[in-house]
């Protein structure tokens, strides 16, 4: 099966679905030290971001989340990519920022409604397709 | 999206500096992923992206910096992670500290004022009634907004600066007249005449705002005229830590709400919502962490306290000295007025510590064992345990005044009776 997200910027990745099943804050909500879910009460509290293709479907709050983003590049803890529920440009400014820096860098798509589940294999391809499997 | 070809040729590299391509890269990259078909000029920028939240961003504005990224417009900045004027204050590692001293450095290098505050709009930092400009720190946002009318969204780390550099910013959200009238009703009138002109009702008032409003652009009527600007700034700091609050309208008190039909522009509210005393009595409990008992610490000044609280904190005092710290957080546009009369030594000599330039809650600052810290702000109150461990105790400036003194909570009960 394959679907179609809306590009925000472009890239391959492949992976394992982290999905957040509670809307969060990178900042105040991700340690940029160990990529783990630190805020208390979150269903993915104590999980680590590094690696995986991240799900969002609903983000909160802080503006700071862009310099969360960026310092998970330069930690090298990002995830692989960014699946975001809706158009936002907090997270995605970090990405760029950290292209400017010449940083390997990961695509972000908008999909809302998700069906991916956490710990499913999917594929982004650079036109936004996303295949499972 | 359509760009005039004076923002095509800064992006294409044409013209200006690298700096210059780089920060246009990043405003028109966040106009094209928010869906703004063009960029609005605007007057001034308050920077928030000078706190220190890892190496990198030290790393990035330093890059901007040395490639001749010089702010267009007046900038201001927000707190950093240091007291400059007393670096040894923050228990932050060295490394970190060198950092943190950099990012500020890169700042200025950048051509920003050093303020250093999360209030610019007492220091001096006041655009007018409809002008476009590009805010970052929540409660400055939420006040050039409500308060002067001003038009910014929420802008933060990297954009911020980078709408400063191009003197531009996406055209969307709060930039645009169609999304500034609320829509959501808050009903503030059964409420007794007495609690409603409280310092302390602000506070909590905003508390509540921000989680019932979230995002939404809300209208409050019935509130009483005359507010004061500490007043309105502890409303609006409260409503934009509790929510994504960024605007709210007081009829009769902000500019963009002459009259309930004005602040809706004409349209049937989406809901109202009749505030209750009981709603009130709830969102002041939420503020408390711990059972009044012993205190550890009190903080002040989030956001930043001003002259005219230093001195109602000095008054409230009335010469008594703490068994407490009380950490005073305040930007030097505020410690230039209170050095002028010794108002600084009165309140060390009670036993205040002025922090400068910074705040508790930003940066290590308060005991490095976790206790109860006690505050009049609802802003210290909702970061102080994610931030620093330290269980809140919220209270009045008399409150908090009377509890240092005493070491620890006193009440007075007649506030809310």
């Amino acid at each position: 099966m394959s679907w179609q997200s809306e590009v925000l910027i472009e890239g391959e990745a492949e992976g394992e679905v982290l999905r957040f099943d509670a809307p969060i804050s990178f900042w105040g909500g991700v340690s940029p030290v160990t990529s783990q879910v630190t805020l208390a009460g979150h269903p993915q509290h104590g999980t680590a971001i590094a690696g995986k293709m991240l799900v969002i479907p609903q983000m909160i709050g802080s503006s700071s989340s862009s310099a969360v983003m960026l310092e998970l590049f330069f930690t090298g803890l990002a995830p692989k990519a960014l699946i975001l529920g809706g158009r936002d440009a907090i997270l995605p400014v970090g990405v760029i920022v950290a292209r400017q820096m010449g940083w390997p860098t990961i695509p972000v798509v908008v999909f809302p409604e998700v069906p991916f589940q956490t710990a499913e294999k999917i594929f982004i391809a650079r036109n936004g397709q996303i295949e499972k499997g | 999206m359509i760009l005039t070809e004076h923002e095509k040729s800064i992006l294409v590299g044409a013209s200006g500096t690298g700096g210059d391509q780089m920060a246009m890269e990043v405003v028109a990259e966040a106009a094209r992923m928010l869906g703004a078909d063009r960029l609005v000029k605007i007057h001034s920028s308050h920077i928030d992206g000078c706190l220190y939240h890892g190496d990198s961003g030290a790393l990035y504005c330093e890059k901007l910096a040395a490639q001749g990224a010089r702010v267009k417009v007046p900038a201001t900045t927000n707190v950093g992670a240091l007291n400059l004027l007393k670096p040894d204050q923050c228990r932050l590692p060295a490394t970190q500290r060198k950092m943190a001293s950099r990012l500020m450095i890169a700042h200025g290098k950048m051509g920003c004022a050093p303020s250093w505050t999360c209030a610019p709009y007492q220091a001096g930092a006041r655009p007018a009634l409809g002008q476009q400009v590009a805010w970052g720190e929540s409660n400055a946002v939420a006040f050039a907004n409500t308060v002067l009318g001003a038009r910014t969204n929420r802008y933060g780390d990297f954009l911020d600066i980078a709408c400063a550099i191009s003197a531009r910013a996406p055209l969307y959200g709060l930039h645009k007249s169609e999304n500034r009238h609320a829509r959501l009703v808050l009903d503030v009138c059964e409420l007794a005449p007495r609690l409603v002109r409280q310092d302390v009702f602000y506070p909590v008032l905003g508390a509540l705002i921000g989680r019932i409003a979230g995002e939404t652009v809300c209208v409050i009527d019935g509130m009483p005229q005359g507010a004061t600007d500490d007043q309105l700034k502890a409303l609006c700091a409260a409503a934009a830590s509790t929510g994504a609050v960024a605007l709210i309208h007081i009829v009769g008190v902000t500019p963009e709400a002459p009259d309930l039909d004005t602040a809706l522009g004409g349209r049937a509210p989406e809901s109202t919502v009749r505030i209750t005393r009981d709603m009130v009595i709830s969102a002041r409990d939420t503020l408390s962490l711990t059972a009044d008992g012993q205190i550890d610490s009190v903080a002040l000044g989030s956001p930043h306290f001003s002259d005219a609280e230093c001195r109602e904190l000095l008054r409230l005092a009335n010469g008594v000295k703490f068994k407490v710290p009380v950490y005073i957080c305040l930007g030097r546009h505020t410690l230039a007025e209170i050095e002028d009369d010794g108002a600084d030594k009165a309140l060390e000599d009670l036993g205040g510590v002025l922090v400068v330039d910074t705040c508790v809650v930003v940066t290590p600052i308060l005991p490095s064992k976790p206790g109860v810290m006690m505050t009049n702000s609802a802003k210290f109150a909702h970061y102080a345990t994610g931030n620093t461990g330290h269980l809140p105790v919220f209270g009045t400036l008399s409150e908090c005044v009377a509890s240092a003194q005493a070491g620890r909570v006193v009440r007075d009960q007649t506030v809310w009776s």
